[in-house]
């Protein structure tokens, strides 16, 4: 009998974090992450979590710890949003540079200023270059056993991933969710086999400074200097391309449901007008594209699940697209969106000329419904049957600076 | 000859050596005059304030005193601290090996 609870996406990553079993969990609350940290103390007061439970004072504290704690060869988590996920920045760097496999839910809320508790991605996506691994989900499910695969993930590569869901969408509404057999989950995840770690027999220093050039260590080893190393981190994440496609299917295998790997689709196979995006928008996008469907436009959706290591595969997909909309929910100021940026990057050379539309939804909450994303597509459809076939980005239900 | 280094992290075991030869570091390297050295002139353990304050350890508590230049971060302290100013530092070509 499956195990199926009404529940929110709060819930479902607490759950699945049980199911992994780590010894170190840290946390600092903050909306709309709060209730992970909440629920993970309770399973550990209960008994139903055996873990040490560190209670720290700032989302900087947190990360040091579970960096501490992982680098004596355990299993850790911790979970953070927005401005919290901000202060673990520099936290976050070493963690990858240690390549320590430490797993976090960033519950994606908007960033100050100005202030605002509600969803975008603007704080994970931010992060993008601190060499963690992020997934994104869309749904309470997905939640749940992306968690479940963030562990193997991480521990097969060495690189710590980000498990990024859409606040209150996902994080604080309810949904049925199946929850894995536990006995399963131990088979799907094997223990955890740290590729160094310190203990007291064997002492040594972690992260002593590195020279800009090579050397040779007292054993007469020429030892990587600092390029090499960051160099190891990034043939980690490439490795990850993989890691995440196998952990995926292996996944769907055993539990029969297939999230994707680096990427989902929906309608794409005679699709000449595909829609994008990342988490929850990407869902909704796909009840635009059946819309479409019905009215005969050949739509289509490609849904990013992983937006590092960025999916190498989506030229293939696109090829027959005559048009383009992203729609994300954060922006890099001064240029476009993220996604759309690496998106275009992607398609460069391969023959792939669709003019991109990047459609910027949603920022601080605002509330994105399936009949604006239509809307923007049809905007995107007028222009290019009009013969205009420049990429332009645009602000969705955002009123016109004069 | 030299074995690969399968390390994916920076790690380093205690060592004499494993950050490297950092008497490489110095521009000045000290020169102990022994006519003026307290322990040499003696000829009994004495005085020994270079090895008290130098910072890196590479000061030998022997007669005739020596400094392991392959460590020597030439910071000069002992040449300031040397009673009867037997520790003259002296320049020397920068550069790595």
């Amino acid at each position: 009998m499956s195990d199926v609870r009404i529940i929110t996406g709060n819930e479902a990553a607490a759950l699945a974090v049980t199911l992994c079993e780590p010894q170190v969990v840290a946390a600092y609350p903050i909306t709309p992450q709060t209730k992970i940290s909440e629920l993970l103390s309770e399973y550990v007061e209960r008994g139903t979590l055996k873990a040490e439970y560190v209670r720290v004072e700032s989302e900087h504290s947190a990360l040091s710890v579970l960096i501490a704690a992982s680098t004596t060869g355990v299993r850790t988590f911790t979970a953070t949003s927005s401005n919290g996920l901000l202060y673990m920045h520099e936290q976050l760097h070493w963690a990858a540079g240690s390549r320590l496999p430490i797993v976090m839910c960033c519950v994606n809320r908007g960033v100050a200023a100005p202030w605002s508790i509600f969803n975008d991605q603007q704080d994970s996506m931010s992060q993008r270059d601190t060499g963690w691994i992020q997934l994104y989900c869309r749904n309470n499910q997905e939640i749940i056993d992306t968690v479940i695969q963030a562990y193997r993930i991480a521990e097969e590569v060495y690189v710590p991933v980000m498990v990024c869901y859409d606040g209150f969408i996902l994080s604080h509404t309810m949904m049925p969710v199946e929850i894995p057999d536990a006995a399963e989950v131990r088979r799907y995840l094997p223990p955890y086999k740290p590729h160094t770690f310190l203990e007291p027999e064997r002492p040594r220093t972690i992260n002593p400074v590195f020279f800009p050039w090579r050397r040779q260590n007292a054993d007469g080893v020429l030892c990587d200097g600092y390029m090499e190393m960051r160099r190891k981190l990034q043939k980690g994440l490439e490795k990850a391309r993989d890691v995440i496609a196998v952990a995926s299917s292996d996944y769907a295998e055993r539990f029969g449901r297939d999230h994707g790997g680096l990427f989902w689709t929906h309608r794409v196979e005679d699709a000449d007008i595909i829609l994008t995006g990342m988490g929850s928008i990407a869902a909704e996008a796909t009840l635009a594209a059946d819309l479409l469907r019905n009215e005969g436009v050949r739509a289509g959706v490609v849904g990013i699940r992983s937006y590092r290591p960025f999916p190498p595969g989506l030229p293939a997909v696109l090829r027959n697209a005559r048009l383009i909309v992203v729609f994300e929910k954060c922006f890099s100021y001064g240029y476009e969106g993220g996604v759309t940026s690496d998106l275009k990057a992607s398609l460069y050379g391969t023959g792939v000329d669709a003019p991109v539309i990047d459609v910027i939804a949603g920022l601080g909450g605002r509330d994105v419904k399936t009949a604006d994303l239509l809307g923007a597509v049809r905007e995107a459809m007028k222009s290019l049957e009009s013969g205009d076939r420049a990429c332009r980005t645009v602000w969705l239900n955002c009123r016109e600076e004069e | 000859m030299n074995r690969h280094d399968d390390n994916i992290s920076g790690v380093c075991t205690p060592a004499v050596g494993e950050a490297g030869k950092t008497g490489d570091w110095t521009e000045m390297k000290p020169v102990i005059d022994p006519a003026k050295c307290t322990p040499a002139v003696k000829g009994k353990p004495s005085c020994f304030l270079c090895w008290l304050y130098c910072p890196e350890g590479v000061v030998s508590m022997t007669i005739p005193v020596t400094i392991d230049l392959d460590y020597c971060k030439g910071c000069g302290i002992c040449a300031e601290e040397c009673p009867p100013n037997a520790i003259t530092m002296v320049g020397k070509e920068r550069g790595r090996e």
